[in-house]
């Protein structure tokens, strides 16, 4: 075995614990506020059920075991996917969570698209044409685009296009297809019309920090040498910009938007909270609001997954790329 | 005095005013923080004070449309709140939670960077790779979980009482980390050089060389940081807030009041929603405008 080999088995392993350990740490968290927060018995029943109503309940929830029981049967109960009963809907919290996914996922997947498929287009062109007027008209949007908090630009989409034009519908995800437990809304003219509004409110600020990548990417790169080589060969400009520029700036937006992904997700709760978009970012703000503890614990232990798995999968797509990139570029990313 | 003369003929200040844009931002920062700190007297109501609501006035538009009267120059929200008084104390919680929120981080941030950079060894490790893990989420997802967590593990009256700290606290510990990284690297350079190795050797305190030695390297770097923060932590707490979360209903911040406004954004009143919005803007866009100028005539490359 090379040393090389040896070095990326070591890094492997490092990111597997750190993941680990956060996962463990995001778990106890978890079952802290499953075990010790309000009471499940008095919210899930109401006021009016009888003492054995309640003493029925309790067993059922294995309340009534001792609490290191309690928090090897929450882990083991967590690695097969199972977060209890929601105490506000009364329904297996896994069944809650994978309802709302299919929605969280097209939206999410949208905005990377619209953002990536017109960020692009628009960094080439403020790169190549970083004079004209045009280039610094998106340059000062986007300007603007950073400081826009993104419910605001949601509400104003939605005053332009739902209030005032009444293009498109306000809220909710219009008619989906179910094809099997995934329900689309992809498939249905209405589906795709909801679409439109909250996947470019997410994108926005994704699409201009892609668009000043790609910008300053192109910048970097039309200065070197083999650029220069390339005209001097005789190459049209539509070769050189396209064939060797663009093609070298595409690893560093990759993985950008790859990183980006997560903090798409996590957007996402903004978004559906504006376009009541009934996803798990929605799920979550009424969790919090009307103390779904089950539901809270279980965003929480997935979305930790969610990122550990993709920081992991960044970090070796990384180091795929780049063998310089050793451990210490972990510190580097902010 | 004198220092005063020197500091207006310094590079600093000549760079300053030879940047209209940066002299703009600067003046509508003052502008905004006078609003703030002064809202009870420069607001012409109350928006606290039940007894002074007319629920007859609710929904009144701004005062050049038809409808509207100069009483309430913005219009009014649904419960007759005059808008443009509940912006000013709006933004008056606004900048103090994340004026608050920038201070926690900046002193929680500043001291775990001096401590990891200065000890080094195990206490250096546990710290960055408490920054690795702090750093692989994004700031709204921690400030959201935390603040719904310790939401849900209070009792509800206490809650509503220490809400606004809660906010801080939770908006502060998703910002501490790049004070941290970058004080933490600062330290790592100073510690060896002689004048810490003498004030070592005289016998100081660990804890005064770092104050007093090593931190005073660090501060331009800080400030920029914190300036920035200061713009993403407004941002955020509008967000909270927005979301339904963040600063409670009887402390309305400018996210809470474009939520209320986004309740009844169908019946045609946009003014309660936009006047709050574009205010919120206009703050951030100030801050950020004035963090970006900062940060260029700190360092010294770009000279």
């Amino acid at each position: 075995m090379g040393r090389g080999e040896a070095d990326l088995i070591a890094f492997i392993v490092q990111r597997l614990i750190n993941g680990i350990v956060v996962m463990a740490a995001v778990a106890f968290i978890a079952y802290l506020m499953f075990a010790f927060i309000g009471d499940p018995v008095a919210s899930m029943l109401g006021d009016n059920a009888t003492i054995e109503q309640r003493e029925q309940l309790r067993v059922q929830l294995g309340l009534d075991r001792s609490l290191p029981l309690q928090y090897l049967s929450f882990l083991w109960r967590a690695v097969h996917g199972e977060f209890g009963i929601s105490y506000r809907q009364l329904q297996p919290v896994s069944q809650l969570i994978l309802a709302r996914l299919p929605a969280t996922l097209e939206l999410s997947i949208a905005a990377a698209g619209l953002a990536l498929a017109v960020g692009i287009p628009m960094g080439v062109y403020t790169g190549l044409r970083r004079d004209s007027w045009l280039a610094r008209l998106f340059l000062t949007v986007s300007l603007i685009g950073v400081s826009l908090p993104s419910f605001l630009t949601g509400i104003i989409l939605i005053l332009l296009f739902s209030v005032e034009l009444n293009w498109f519908a306000s809220f909710g995800r219009g008619d989906t297809v179910a094809l099997g437990w995934w329900t689309t809304g992809l498939l249905t003219v209405s589906g795709l019309k909801a679409l439109v509004l909250p996947s470019i409110t997410l994108s926005l600020f994704q699409l201009t920090l892609i668009m000043r990548l790609v910008r300053a990417e192109m910048l970097e790169v039309l200065r070197t040498d083999y650029v220069k080589f390339a005209r001097a060969r005789g190459l049209t400009d539509r070769a050189v910009h396209f064939g060797h520029a663009l093609k070298n700036t595409m690893v560093p937006v990759i993985t950008i938007t790859g990183l980006q992904l997560g903090s798409i997700i996590a957007f996402a709760i903004v978004t559906e909270t504006v376009f009541q978009w009934p996803g798990m970012g929605l799920l979550i703000i009424q969790a919090i609001n009307f103390a779904d503890i089950p539901v809270i614990a279980a965003y929480l232990v997935l979305i930790a997954f969610l990122f550990v798995t993709i920081n992991l999968a960044v970090d070796l797509l990384y180091y795929a790329v780049d063998p310089r990139i050793r451990v210490e570029r972990a510190g580097a990313l902010g | 005095m004198i220092a005063l003369t020197r500091f207006a003929d310094s590079d600093f200040v000549y760079r300053f005013r030879r940047s209209p844009v940066t002299v703009g931002a600067a003046a509508l920062t003052m502008f905004f923080i006078a609003v703030a700190l002064l809202a009870p007297w420069l607001a012409p109501f109350d928006p606290f004070d039940p007894a002074k609501l007319d629920i007859m006035d609710a929904r009144l538009p701004p005062a050049w449309r038809p409808g509207g009267t100069m009483k309430y120059l913005l219009g009014t929200d649904n419960q007759g709140r005059d808008v443009l008084s509940a912006i000013m104390y709006g933004s008056r919680i606004s900048l103090a939670v994340s004026v608050g929120a920038t201070g926690f981080a900046l002193v929680l941030g500043v001291t775990l960077g001096l401590v990891a950079g200065y000890l080094g060894g195990r206490v250096d490790n546990f710290i960055m790779r408490l920054a690795d893990v702090k750093l692989s989420f994004p700031t709204i997802l921690i400030a959201l979980m935390v603040d719904g967590i310790i939401r849900n593990s209070l009792p509800r009256e206490l809650h509503r009482d220490i809400a606004l700290y809660v906010l801080i606290f939770a908006i502060g510990i998703s910002n501490w980390v790049q004070y941290a990284r970058t004080v933490r690297g600062t330290t790592l350079v100073e510690k060896n050089k002689e004048y810490v190795q003498a004030a070592r050797i005289t016998g100081l305190s660990p804890v005064r060389i770092m104050a007093q030695h090593v931190l005073p390297n660090a501060l331009g770097p800080v400030l920029v940081i914190a300036t920035l923060g200061l713009g993403g932590a407004i941002l955020t707490e509008a967000t909270l807030s927005f979301l339904g979360l963040g600063a409670p209903a009887t402390q309305p911040s400018l996210g809470t009041l474009i939520r209320i406004g986004n309740e009844v954004l169908f019946s045609g009143e946009w003014w309660i929603t936009i006047f709050p919005g574009i205010y919120l803007v206009a703050l951030v866009l100030a801050v950020n405008l004035l963090g970006d100028w900062l940060r260029d005539a700190l360092n010294p490359k770009l000279r």
